[in-house]
């Protein structure tokens, strides 16, 4: 194994390890106060939405809305709402952008 | 405490067991695998074993920074650089923790540790949307989800690894689109489950706007963070002055 890789994998999986525990050793001692719990109750929904608006709106560093894929988003939508199944969200979506990349 | 959580032994092991959480880790094992597979890909041009591929998937086991990682060490970029950026890249772990450590409060710090180091956007994203409205979590379920999670992830970046070259277009079979649906679900059950869909939904929104302007004028990476937490303040924000929203109806 080359020097460079074993310290670039001993380095970076500290400082991914790091504040993936921090939270998790700092809230079991700590209790947050409430305003702090209600602002962290935000925090799926926010992550979750970036992550989202990044997958359909953004294409290598530009503003570039993907047709198919907000299309898609669609039925997956909801199919995930109406039967509270997270795999018929996936497979929805998946079957959906099959047919559109596809055929259309 | 104790006698708390032995009053109701039998329908607890059930409902929060083991066994629920690997099947509720189930459907991100698509999105995972394709993501995967890809790292796996990217690692092999690369130039990685399969033995580095594997220690890589275990030991850092976090999806764009495995892609930033293998693409720099082949752009001859020093081991210093790549770790900072793999720093800034995962520094979203900290918010996503944060959002999940409460739930665990009631756990010795050695679980907390155990629970908090396999924390990944799938896990994250099922296990908020899975404890939306309860106040704590089973430490067996988050764990079931959480090695589901990795053994998926290794056997993918293998599969990328070996068979890479084999598969041409996986684009045409929707693979990478498993993802983006996964958390298309995630969304719409967070807003089932929370029943506070005006305020949900402008927070929703505001992430989305920040995400996308933050990816295009800074960094993907900041984007996500300066996302969230602009987002998140603001829902607590509108909160404090509208009250609860729809939370009451």
């Amino acid at each position: 194994m080359s020097e460079a890789f074993f310290w670039m994998l001993l380095g970076a999986s500290v400082v991914t390890l790091i504040p993936r525990i921090l939270p998790f050793i700092v809230l079991s001692k700590i209790h947050l106060p409430d305003w702090g719990m209600r602002w962290l109750g935000y925090i799926p929904v926010a992550v979750m939405a970036a992550l989202l608006g990044q997958s359909l709106l953004v294409a290598d560093g530009r503003f570039a809305p993907q047709p198919e894929e907000l299309l898609a988003a669609v039925p997956a939508l909801l199919a995930a709402y109406f039967t509270r199944s997270l795999l018929a969200a996936v497979l929805v979506g998946m079957m959906v952008i099959i047919v559109l990349r596809n055929l259309a | 405490m104790k006698n708390g959580t032995l009053a109701q032994p039998a329908q607890k092991a059930t409902a929060d067991g083991f066994m629920q959480g690997v099947r509720d880790c189930l459907p991100t094992v698509l999105g995972y695998l394709s993501i995967g597979f890809a790292a796996g890909v990217v690692e092999r041009t690369a130039g990685f074993s399969m033995l580095k591929i594997a220690l890589i998937s275990l030991l850092l086991y976090a999806g764009s920074a495995q892609f930033i990682a293998a693409g720099m060490m082949m752009a001859g970029m020093p081991p210093s650089a790549i770790v900072v950026t793999v720093f800034f890249v995962n520094l979203r772990h900290l918010l996503m923790g944060a959002a999940l450590a409460p739930f665990f409060r009631h756990l010795p710090l050695w679980k907390n540790v155990l629970l908090g180091a396999q924390l990944t956007d799938e896990t994250f994203g099922v296990a908020a949307t899975r404890l939306a409205g309860k106040d704590r979590a089973s430490f067996s379920w988050m764990l079931g989800l959480n090695v589901t999670a990795y053994l998926n992830w290794l056997v993918a970046n293998l599969a990328g690894g070996l068979f890479g070259d084999w598969i041409a277009e996986p684009e045409r079979f929707g693979l990478d689109y498993a993802l983006p649906a996964m958390f298309l679900g995630l969304l719409a059950l967070q807003w089932r489950e929370r029943a506070n869909g005006r305020l949900d939904g402008i927070v929703a929104l505001s992430a989305v706007a920040v995400a996308v302007a933050g990816s295009v004028w800074l960094s993907p990476h900041v984007g996500v963070m300066l996302a969230t937490v602009l987002a998140a303040t603001i829902g607590l924000v509108l909160e404090k002055r509208w009250g609860t929203g729809g939370r009451q109806s």
